[in-house]
């Protein structure tokens, strides 16, 4: 039976960035873009990753996508004969185009898609396939808070590659972050945590003939959540923060809880689903003893100020700095190796105070300094 | 002196050899067991009828059925597709340390006085294999400057889980039982975490500043926040990629100062012997393998010897027996109430520390700190060499320290330019008769390693050699890719043909009859 895979290329994805408008969402804003000569970098990025596919050849591959410049074009650049379905109003695709696209791709059964563009695209793709297939991201907008992208667009082809030859098995969740582009025009940072999607885990640490010896994400994410759930304190309040690693924590617990909110649990008991700034410092008012875990969000290693700004600098201060646990995937701290963890939270003190070392859980009963920086 | 010479027209044996099993016929016998003679049969009856039922098997053992000479030719022919040691120019196993096993000590090793003694006879009658346990004890304290030494544990990863049991029985002993954490460092052998992990304690990592020695502001957070529950510091120094730590005596100071032990992995002492000491560092227990630095065989997983040793105040809870003389006669000593038992059976593996005694004795003390010399002159020689290479970088190049006694480089470059990464390298490498070479332990942190360790034992010829090798691969990546990626061509072991079965259950398997349930005979050579 042949392959599929389903391509999805957002054509408009990284206009602004040359024209230094930060970002491309919006249809002023891609129409002031083109006005100030902007040129449409994202195709040729997917090119080079579609390229990649050329080396399949071990049984029938069929790639579906949308029409012209939302794939077609690239994979016939890139000497590929696409299925082409869908369409499209070429030279004014939308947003609306990437979520119906992805939509088409999984009511059709593609065992992966493969997108070019950036963190707009990843939440409309995001908003279409949630965690129902393998996707990949191939790095084409301006900008990149997700972590669902390879590094380039060559590592993403051969990634997809190895996926298709079953080398690449494990799928790994990934966050898609994505910033309020409004506010980022005015100088204003406020990334948010959308969700995760589920990626092909490239054990890029590890040696490929030895791949008997590692274990894949769900293993290494199921010995942390162990071992937090086992060492929870009795009479403390929890502060259990977004994210997929948290949310092992929780589910370990067998706790109902949200992946992108804040969730607040007392004695194994959840006291609150998804709460806000306000409403985690009202219920923090009535308890001793409180503690923070957080996840590490993003591939830019963020503990405070991405996808978990419920946590304000109020509410950490309230807990306090030394109530605050972080745990995290090994595979995700060892990625981070030569980058140290941010913060960000607004407060430029709280920052400072910080900053400095964290002692991340990454096992059971195992954890790694790394150091943290405002 | 002779020249380098890459052996471009080698080529490795190929026997396609089936499984021992698929050389099996019914009936055949390698020995034919003589019948037990009638007078043992009076004195101690039917043996087998004494057994309990329970014990019995059922169905005798799926063993293969091969005479003498085929089983002989079987494992000749494996041992010609392997690159064994003391065979090529096997420089490349960094961390583990190819070392020259002169010959000298494997014939006093194989002499039937020695070698058929067996270790329940009694002291008596095995002065001469206490005394060289005793003597070598002695050097062992004189080369580290610690005050006892167990030779206990058979490898390196054990000697780290007698030095945690050690650790444990100490701070039992001032009844301090909080204590569960303790404290090592990324570039440490792997098992100064998973050894005390066994034992039962947490372990938290440290990672290297940006010069790439161990961060000394992340141990003080650490310490500060473990506490009272801080039970050690483990550490190897030099690190894995050839830094040594010149702030040790601050964090050993530190880990001192609130109570906790600390550990010094020298399992590989190449760098530094009859240089520094660990009693100079301050550290309380140290090992070495004696394989990796005293010139003993890398058994193939089979014998090796990690050589405990520790403080005078430490020396009560070392497993039993430790080897005592009196000043008439050397004895195993069992009457020592705090030890905490033992690792494993007996003193030792004997065959090795005789062979790890004769070595020592041949290089005196002279001796060993040359070898330190030569170990870190040839390291360095070849590091300078090696960087010429397009292509090739260090881990942490350029900060302005030297290498020890080896190296850990980065292919990534190369990666990046060709495609070609270090696992294509390697496997391309022994097409030139020369070793696969240690890329590093898990998880790589280093992207693209490789770790090389041109102890004393290799020539500059050697050196020359393998740069050229790698030079010669790294030239091919760059003009013609494929032919690394499709390498081995002249080697009897090929690319595994399905790498993540490894990963599947259903698929590997460890014995004959589970191979045979899960694949029938799809994969036999013989049908």
């Amino acid at each position: 039976m042949a392959k599929k895979i389903g391509v999805i290329v957002n054509p408009v994805a990284g206009i602004g960035g040359r024209v230094g408008l930060k970002g491309s969402d919006g249809e002023a804003i891609l129409a002031k873009a083109l006005a100030l000569g902007a040129k449409p970098e994202c195709p040729n990025k997917a090119v080079v990753a579609i390229s990649q596919f050329k080396d399949f050849q071990d049984e029938p591959l069929e790639i579906y996508t949308y029409p012209k410049e939302m794939g077609e074009d690239e994979m016939r650049a890139a000497g590929l004969t696409p299925i082409v379905i869908g369409e499209i109003d070429s030279g004014h695709t939308t947003p609306d185009d990437t979520v119906r696209a992805a939509k088409d791709l999984l009511a059709l059964g593609v065992e992966l898609i493969l997108f070019a563009g950036g963190d707009g695209t990843a939440r409309n793709v995001l908003d279409a396939v949630g965690e129902e297939i393998a996707v990949l991201g191939v790095p084409g907008g301006c900008k990149i808070h997700s972590a669902v992208y390879a590094i380039n667009p060559k590592t993403a082809g051969k990634l997809v590659l190895e996926f298709l030859l079953g080398k690449v098995q494990d799928l790994k969740e990934s966050e898609v972050m994505d910033i309020d582009e409004d506010a980022f025009r005015e100088g204003v940072l406020r990334a948010r945590l959308y969700g995760y999607m589920r990626v092909p885990n490239e054990k890029k640490m590890v040696q490929n003939l030895k791949s008997g010896r590692g274990y894949g994400e769900e293993a290494a994410l199921d010995l942390v959540a162990r071992y937090i759930a086992f060492n929870l304190e009795e009479d403390v309040l929890y502060v259990m923060g977004p994210g997929s690693t948290v949310r092992g924590v929780m589910n370990k617990l067998e706790l109902p809880n949200t992946l992108l909110g804040v969730d607040l649990v007392y004695n194994n008991k959840v006291i609150a689903n998804d709460v806000n700034e306000k409403g985690i410092l009202d219920v923090l008012a009535q308890y001793d003893k409180a503690r923070i875990i957080i996840t590490v969000i993003g591939g830019q290693g963020y503990l405070f100020g991405r996808g978990n700004q419920q946590l304000s600098p109020a509410v950490i201060r309230e807990v306090g700095l030394d109530n605050i646990k972080v745990i995290a995937t090994k595979n995700k701290m060892f990625s981070l190796f030569a980058q140290p963890l941010l913060v960000d939270t607004g407060d430029e003190s709280l920052n400072e105070e910080l900053s400095g070392y964290a002692r991340v859980t990454v096992g059971y009963g195992e954890s790694v300094m790394f150091k943290v920086n405002a | 002196m002779s020249k380098p010479y890459v052996r471009t027209n080698f080529h490795e044996a190929r026997w396609d050899e089936p499984m021992i099993y698929e050389l099996s016929t019914p009936g055949t016998r390698g020995i034919l067991v003589p019948e037990v003679e009638d007078e043992i049969v009076d004195a101690v009856g039917d043996v087998a009828a004494a057994l309990p039922d329970s014990l019995k098997r059922s169905a005798p053992l799926l063993l293969p059925e091969v005479d003498q000479k085929h089983v002989l030719a079987h494992y000749i022919h494996l041992t010609q597709e392997t690159m064994g040691s003391n065979l090529s120019n096997d420089l490349s196993e960094g961390t583990c340390t190819m070392k020259y096993n002169p010959r000298l000590s494997e014939a006093m090793s194989m002499n039937p006085d020695f070698a058929e003694i067996h270790p329940e006879q009694d002291d008596s009658t095995v002065q001469g294999t206490l005394e060289i346990f005793y003597k070598f004890e002695q050097i062992m304290k004189e080369v580290s400057g610690m005050d006892r030494f167990s030779f206990q544990p058979g490898g390196g990863n054990h000697a780290v889980y007698c030095a945690s049991s050690v650790m444990r029985a100490y701070h039992a002993s001032r009844k301090d039982d909080k204590r569960d954490t303790i404290i090592t460092t990324i570039f440490s052998h792997p098992c100064d975490a998973a050894a005390p992990c066994t034992a039962g304690y947490n372990v938290v990592t440290l990672y290297p500043d940006e010069q790439g020695i161990p961060d000394y502001e992340g141990l003080k957070k650490a310490v500060a926040e473990i506490g009272d529950h801080l039970a050690g510091f483990f550490m190897t120094n030099p690190e894995d990629i050839g830094i040594y730590n010149p702030n040790i005596d601050k964090f050993v100071e530190l880990v001192h100062s609130v109570g906790g032990l600390c550990y010094y992995d020298q399992a590989n002492a190449n760098a530094f012997l009859g240089v520094v000491r660990a009693r100079e560092a301050g550290v309380d227990m140290c090992h070495f393998n004696v394989h990796k630095t005293f010139g003993t065989p890398h058994g193939g997983e089979g014998p090796a010897n990690g050589a405990f040793g520790c403080r005078e105040f430490l020396s009560k809870f070392l497993p039993v027996p430790t080897i005592e003389f009196d000043g008439e006669k050397y004895f195993r000593d069992y009457d020592r109430p705090d030890s905490f038992g033992k690792v494993r059976g007996y003193i030792g593996t004997a065959g090795v520390i005789l062979r790890a005694y004769s070595w020592t004795m041949m290089h005196g003390a002279e001796g060993l700190r040359m070898c330190a010399n030569i170990s870190v002159l040839n390291n360095n020689y070849l590091e300078k060499m090696l960087l010429s290479i397009k292509g090739l970088g260090e881990a942490f190049l350029g900060n302005g320290i030297t290498r020890q006694e080896q190296c850990r480089y980065t292919w990534e470059e190369l990666k990046n330019d060709t495609g070609v990464g270090t696992d294509d390298i390697n496997k391309r490498v022994g097409d030139f008769g020369i070793p696969w070479y240690w890329a590093s332990h898990h998880p790589w942190v280093i992207p693209e390693p490789m770790t090389l360790e041109p102890c004393e034992t290799y020539s500059k010829c050697d050196l020359e050699e393998y740069y050229l090798s790698l030079k010669l691969v790294a030239e091919e990546a760059y003009d013609n890719p494929e032919v690394v990626l499709s390498a081995p061509h002249r080697q009897a072991s090929h690319d595994l043909a399905n790498p993540e079965d490894l990963d599947d259950p259903e698929k590997w398997a460890t014995t004959w009859r589970a191979f045979l349930r899960k694949h029938g005979d799809k994969y036999l050579k013989v049908k």
